[in-house]
């Protein structure tokens, strides 16, 4: 099988023409003015438009609160399905998985229908909820897998030392699990940033969030800006990827 | 009592979850146009549904159409691409295989709007017309991935001896690729193959953006176009309980299926690191 290595050859060109060509492209529209030339007008474009800056703290702002939310009620029913306590059965574990196979379109605009027929306000309260309800299972899911395949041992040998449950947990269980939680993280924080259509579903229209503005800025011609806007994205999430290199390094695992 | 009180909170969520899913399942039995308005028991909407009758939804039922054929193309060619790429991937050492590894994981780190922009920006550079042709393109480029990472850990599970071996009984390399080879990897195919099937249907971002302007519509652009217009079509409402029972039997039989599998590894005392729930954990890695 030594030969077959240049079976990776035609990956690799496809790989160069529709994934590293079209992000470099990215970059040269970000670059030029409307007829090609070199300009710097994009970027500071960006960073004197305050209402782009605004979407951007906005959208930065959701994804924070979207994510820690996430934490706060996914934690605890990853928890939950992982203790062979309180649950036996892999079948709860497929319904929360199960609703990720429904269109996400549909999903949202349903929740957006039903605050609107219990007559809630759409803003940015309920963008938030449906936020959470779209994201939730993309955090439980490799919380659960991490406390899953845990060994069981460190835990009981806290309590045989004496520990009780709550130090059990934040001192042996909780340290144990975080690589779970920052892959959650990384799975729920840069999508909510980058969401478009949900946002305006939710609120009506009302709020933006910097995934809108760049396809508004596509759809209506303004390429080169919206290319700007994708690029200022394409940072953000290289520096959040390196970031969390390490933590995604001790994942790969826990992921598959 | 903690048991009580665990298994309730699990329940609350799960019934917040579920609650807008039945809400328009509900609903998918009356006539009325508005959601919210019961209007008495009907299978109207199942009707018009099946019959293309009423305004608006044979184009729906077109957009489902041009979902699946996406979707099957997309993810055909991906297997294809996908299986070729992780035998030559696997065999590449140091700095290539590195590299490869790194481009592989590019479209699996860019949320969809990135990779549905830069794509659109690709097509028009090069002046392609946008259409059936470039979506595929497209859902090829970010379903691929998967299929690499499914295929490859069967390969470093393969005893490469197999291979030589048939080689030694005189088969020639490619009977030996065909009879040895393929079939072992057959099993990670078909899971990339339903990786990529499902997220070439979910997908909505990078269709939207590489679709053109010829009024090719998917499930999800059809959705949004209408949801923008104001109101949903009422088919969309039977069409969604539809795809959700679809999709709850396919659970269930494949959750059986994967269950009796796991039964006879352990019986082989063969734990494979890909069992149940790997393509739930790909499908749920894929936006990172």
């Amino acid at each position: 099988m030594i030969k077959r290595s240049n079976w990776s050859i035609p990956y690799f060109i496809f790989l160069i023409l529709f994934v590293v060509m079209p992000l470099v492209l990215v970059a040269v529209f970000a670059f030029q003015d409307g007829s090609g030339r070199f300009t710097l007008a994009n970027i500071t474009r960006f960073f004197t438009d305050k209402d782009a800056l605004a979407t951007f703290a906005l959208s930065i702002e959701i994804a924070i609160e979207n994510t820690a939310l996430c934490i706060l009620i996914g934690y605890p029913v990853a928890w939950i399905l992982s203790n062979k306590k309180y649950n036996h059965s892999t079948v709860t574990i497929i319904l929360f998985i199960l609703p990720m196979w429904i269109n996400a379109l549909m999903r949202t605009l349903a929740t957006a229908e039903l605050f609107n027929m219990l007559d809630f306000n759409l803003g940015k309260g309920t963008l938030l909820y449906g936020m959470v309800y779209d994201y939730l299972p993309f955090m439980i899911y490799p919380i659960y897998n991490i406390l899953n395949k845990m060994d069981k041992s460190y835990a009981e040998a806290a309590e045989d030392l004496g520990a009780n449950p709550w130090q059990v947990f934040w001192k042996v269980t909780f340290p144990l699990s975080i690589p779970g939680v920052a892959s959650g993280i990384l799975m729920v924080f840069m999508p909510t940033v980058s969401t478009f259509a949900i946002s305006e579903f939710l609120t009506n229209g009302k709020i933006k969030l910097f995934g809108t503005i760049i396809q508004e800025n596509i759809n209506s011609s303004m390429w080169n800006y919206g290319a700007a806007l994708s690029l200022v994205m394409l940072i953000i999430i290289g520096i959040t990827t390196l970031f969390s290199h390490k933590e995604e390094e001790n994942m790969e695992e826990g992921l598959i | 009592m903690k048991k009580f009180l665990a298994q309730s909170y699990i329940w609350i969520v799960l019934i917040l979850l579920y609650s807008p899913l039945i809400f328009i399942a509900v609903f998918s039995f009356t006539e009325s146009r508005v959601l919210g308005n019961w209007t008495g028991f009907s299978l109207k909407l199942y009707e018009n549904l099946f019959s293309g009758g009423m305004n608006g939804s044979s184009s729906l039922m077109s957009a489902v159409k041009n979902t699946f054929i996406i979707a099957v193309i997309a993810a055909s060619l991906s297997t294809i691409l996908g299986t070729i790429a992780a035998i030559g991937i696997f065999n590449l050492r140091g700095r290539r295989k590195q590299t490869m590894q790194f481009l592989n994981n590019i479209p699996m780190l860019n949320p969809d709007v990135i990779t549905g922009v830069s794509l659109f920006l690709l097509f028009v550079f090069l002046g392609f017309s946008q259409g059936y042709v470039t979506v595929i393109l497209a859902h090829i480029s970010f379903c691929t991935p998967y299929v690499v990472l499914s295929v490859l850990p069967r390969l470093t599970q393969l005893n490469p001896n197999t291979y030589e071996a048939a080689l030694d009984l005189g088969a020639t390399p490619s009977q030996a690729l065909f009879k040895v080879l393929i079939p072992q990897l057959r099993p990670g195919m078909i899971s990339g193959f339903f990786l990529a099937f499902t997220m070439s249907l979910d997908d909505f971002a990078v269709t939207f953006f590489t679709r053109g302007t010829i009024g090719l519509d998917t499930l999800s652009t059809y959705i949004y176009t209408d949801a923008r217009k104001g109101g949903l079509t009422p088919e969309l409402r039977p069409l969604m309980t539809l795809i959700f029972l679809i999709i709850l039997v396919l659970l269930i039989i494949l959750n059986v299926h994967q269950a009796r599998q796991i039964k006879k590894q352990k019986k082989n005392e063969k734990i494979s690191k890909y069992s149940a729930g790997s393509g739930f954990s790909h499908r749920l890695s894929r936006r990172s």
